[in-house]
């Protein structure tokens, strides 16, 4: 199997909090090949986003990296000068909230030109005609005008767009994608997500795809991984996730959720509250005190990752409890 | 921490883990410079108040023998131009030196921050009014003032410090409009208005106790301020009059003294200024940097 | 059962809010009958958040009527008793629990001056009761004498549901009460939620944008759309069977298992999406 375009191995990291170094990532293990979506779902504390923030080295000050990131075969944390603008011209991330990261004072032209001239030398002319072109890919009409247009002139689901645009004007090989709909109306997210999707595939993207919402990243991505508390507990085919997960975690994430096509009496809630990495007791599963399927073998140390039908799973009973942890419907 | 879609997106930071590991709040969090300001203003507000009894000689009494001569015996920072013990009149004059700012700084502080919240609260034309009100106060320089207060009410601390006070009121209220504006806007004010509870029940239980941290920086800050002002004025002789013992009337009574070769009068009590202003705005502006992060 | 027959709860007639030139709800009528509970759908400009605080008086219609138990509620109170009453009647829990509680306060105090402002009761008579809420919702004691910094987003959405409880209002409105809320803990807040509906009979109003969670909570629905009701009626049949293009539009919008978003024909003049 050929090496995939990013590969994390054993990634753990620790910040400063306080005067004191806490783990926010434990030993995250997972592989994207070149033009594949990989899903990433968690809640508060499964460090998603500091996964993301890790591959494209924007960590804060301060923080402790173990573990090694491989980004077509070279490390990442090696990289600097032109070889790391290279990189993050090939690795393009998108944000959550697209005003926090777009100049307001700066017109869209600008700040979607300014990599392909300041980094591949492209003349402006030229440039502006790529984000326009861009622009209507992201079925933004008007290009000219638009480039001229501030942000604060367009709505969020628009600089939203604007901002995958700008993001695939580098000609990345991937995309970071951090929760870049939840912000928006539900139909504005269908739509910048029919984008996602279909740009993807065009250009032959690979992506990954962070979210708290499961059924979204099913919806777009080849698999999915699931992260609980700083580590990745499971990792699945997306078609399979929902039917046949291999970790108790991710079954109980789907269960608890309100389904649209029934009124439940009550929705199975998952006891107790998501932890952080640093918060989980170490030495054993940090799901143990939530989990229905917890026993005694679950407290005796870090589960180890097992493999299964093309899956990954950490859960010392993972090869038992397959095929029984399938969403049952709700009382 | 997961948001929902829709126009009010809270922006996921940090986990709520780690954000509800609180922000060092405290002296002991503003480090080693702003404990060593704390120090120097213990220091100073000690000798306000207890100044005069401490003072080993008498600091108002001329002895013109005496006038000039240099550190000797008991008498550390020598003589002034009037035979007068510089120490004890350095610590006599502490008193008026802080109680002045003292005084601006709650005045001033105590009118500001009821308009700015009054402004706050009311939004809409009250708002309007109190700003424009307060735009046109603000064209009015301290100095120019106080010269005017000298005018009206004769020189002395009384006037100076109401003058100033008035001169500053327009910023402290710019800037706690800024706050009161950003809290009462908040939904747990909105929650207390929808139980039924009285505008000013409100903004005295929970609009200023939140705006506190900032208060008490600003005020700090400012007191820096007034002090520097303050003994300018006095400098110019239209603040406390001499003979009387005040830091910013013993710079200007000796100052004779630095051009004839015998500087340590005025500059001793000019290095007590600095050094109790540098304290004030050092501490000022950690508490000013301890409100903001423990903001939202 | 509750009587169908009895007043609504609350009603609402006609109701609209102009913001200068923006039209932000636009004859919005609906009902809320005793132990009822209807949820108010729509996308960011549809002026769902609006009708809420004209509700509960954070803002002024600028025609139509507000009526809660009884009481014409379309005009700001005119006394403090008529503040303290509405307070009685329609209580909200706003989205944000980072904000919604003031950062000085722990949720015993925050329950407890509720309770002073709307009873003359002694302290002995108090503390008893809030803890009786605290019970309610769920919070344990360590967490009834936190500050609101060092309780999670979930907890601090119990404490706020408490509070607005204290009042014993009969009308609860939920303004995307549970949106800010990880999934594993939207799950148990919207059965403590079900569970004081059956323990006190209070009316809810959900504020929402997440049909899934509308379906769970709701037995009645009103769809919005730039300010204007397109389509309303049971809360199920809205879902399963949506008459109006718009109602469709959201309903297909949902992720759910199996779910691929389909992209709309473009280029061309698009329907306005969202809002600033």
């Amino acid at each position: 199997m050929s090496e995939p375009l990013l590969a994390v191995t054993g990634l753990t990291v620790r910040l400063e909090v306080s005067g004191a170094k806490r783990a926010v990532l434990r030993d995250v293990t997972l592989s994207v090949g070149a033009g594949e979506a990989l899903g990433l779902v968690g809640e508060s504390g499964s460090g998603k986003s500091m996964t993301a923030r890790a591959i494209d080295r924007l960590l804060p000050r301060g923080a402790e990296v173990d573990g090694t990131i491989r980004f077509d075969g070279r490390d990442v944390s090696a990289l600097s000068g032109s070889d790391l603008r290279r990189y993050r011209n090939q690795v393009a991330m998108i944000f959550q909230d697209p005003r926090a990261h777009v100049n307001p004072v700066r017109r869209i032209g600008d700040y979607m030109t300014e990599a392909l001239q300041t980094n591949l030398g492209v003349p402006a002319a030229e440039a502006s005609r790529r984000a326009s072109d861009m622009l209507s890919q992201v079925g933004i009409d008007g290009g000219p005008r638009r480039l001229r247009q501030y942000p604060h002139e367009l709505s969020g689901g628009m600089l939203q767009r604007v901002m995958i645009a700008a993001a695939l004007l580098t000609e990345p090989r991937l995309l970071l994608a951090d929760e870049p709909t939840t912000a928006l109306d539900v139909t504005t997210q269908a739509e910048v997500m029919a984008i996602l999707d279909e740009l993807r595939h065009e250009y032959g993207l690979a992506m990954v795809f962070i979210t708290h919402d499961l059924e979204l990243a099913a919806a777009i991505c080849d698999r999915t991984a699931v992260m609980y508390a700083g580590q990745v507990v499971e990792v699945r085919e997306s078609a399979q996730l929902h039917d046949d997960p291999l970790h108790p975690y991710t079954a109980a994430l789907a269960a608890a959720r309100p389904d649209i096509t029934r009124t439940a009496g009550r929705l199975r809630a998952i006891p107790g509250r998501p932890l952080s990495a640093f918060e989980a007791p170490p030495g054993e599963c940090a799901f143990v005190p939530r989990c229905g399927y917890a026993l005694d073998a679950c407290r005796e140390g870090l589960p180890e990752i097992t493999e299964l039908d093309g899956g990954l799973s950490r859960c010392v009973r993972a090869r038992e409890l397959r095929g029984k942890l399938g969403a049952p419907a709700n009382a | 921490m997961s948001a929902g879609a829709g126009a009010t997106a809270t922006a996921a930071v940090a986990t709520p883990s780690l954000r509800r590991v609180r922000p060092l709040t405290g002296l002991r969090a503003t480090g080693i410079a702003g404990m060593v300001s704390a120090a120097v203003i213990a220091v100073a507000t000690f000798a306000a108040i207890f100044g005069p009894l401490l003072a080993p000689y008498n600091p108002n009494l001329p002895n013109l023998s005496l006038a000039w001569v240099g550190p000797v015996g008991g008498h550390l920072l020598g003589f002034d131009f009037q035979g007068r013990d510089v120490f004890s009149r350095l610590l006599a004059g502490a008193q008026s030196s802080m109680l002045g700012p003292l005084a601006v700084v709650i005045l001033s502080m105590a009118a500001g921050a009821l308009l700015a919240v009054f402004a706050a609260w009311r939004r809409g034309a009250a708002d309007a009014v109190i700003s424009s009100g307060l735009d046109i106060l603000f064209a009015f320089p301290g100095i120019l003032l106080a010269v005017l207060a000298t005018a009206v009410f004769g020189a002395g601390l009384t006037a100076a410090a109401i003058a100033l006070s008035i001169a500053y009121m327009p910023y402290v209220a710019r800037v706690l409009r800024g706050v009161a504006l950003r809290e009462r806007t908040q939904p747990y004010i909105a929650a207390l208005e929808v139980q039924g509870s009285s505008a000013t029940v409100i903004c005295v239980r929970h609009l200023i106790p939140n705006m506190l941290p900032l208060i008490v920086a600003q005020g700090t800050i400012m007191f820096g301020w007034a002090m520097v002002d303050l003994a300018a004025i006095s400098f110019l002789g239209l603040g406390v009059q001499p003979p009387q013992a005040n830091w910013g009337v013993m710079i200007s009574e000796n100052q004779t003294g630095i051009l004839q070769g015998y500087p340590l009068p005025a500059l001793s009590a000019g290095l007590c200024i600095v050094a109790v202003v540098i304290a004030f705005n050092v501490l000022g502006e950690r508490l000013f940097a301890q409100a903001q992060a423990a903001g939202r | 059962m509750p009587d169908r027959a009895a007043a609504p709860v609350l009603e609402v007639t006609s109701l609209r809010k102009e913001f200068g030139d923006l039209v932000a709800v636009d004859d919005v009528s609906f009902r809320v009958r005793q132990a009822g509970s209807v949820a108010v759908v729509g996308e960011s400009g549809s002026g769902k958040t609006t009708i809420a605080r004209m509700i509960v008086g954070l803002e002024r219609p600028t025609a139509g009527s507000i009526t809660a138990c009884g009481h014409d509620r379309s005009r700001p109170a005119r006394s403090r008793p008529d503040r303290r009453r509405r307070g009685r009647e329609v209580q909200i829990v706003f989205q944000d629990p980072y904000t919604s509680l003031d950062p000085r306060q722990t949720a015993e105090e925050a329950i407890d001056e509720v309770l002073r402002l709307h009873h003359g009761w002694s302290a002995d008579r108090r503390r008893p009761r809030v803890a009786e809420l605290t019970e309610l919702v769920g919070l344990d004691e360590r967490q009834s004498r936190a500050l609101p910094r060092a309780l999670s987003g979930g907890q601090r959405q119990r404490v706020a549901i408490a509070r607005a409880l204290a009042a014993e209002p009969r009308i609860l409105i939920l303004d995307e009460s549970v949106a800010a809320l990880d999934v594993s803990i939207q799950a148990q807040v919207l059965n403590l939620l079900a569970d004081i509906r059956d323990e006190t009979g209070v009316s809810y109003i959900l504020i929402s944008h997440d049909l899934a969670v509308v379906r769970q909570l709701t037995e009645e629905v009103v769809v919005l759309y730039r300010g204007q009701v397109v389509e309303r009626g049971p809360t199920p049949r809205v879902l399963d069977d949506p008459q109006e293009d718009y109602t469709r539009r959201l309903r297909a919008s949902v992720p759910r298992p199996g779910w691929k978003p389909a992209r709309r024909a473009r280029p061309g003049p698009q329907p306005q999406e969202g809002g600033p």
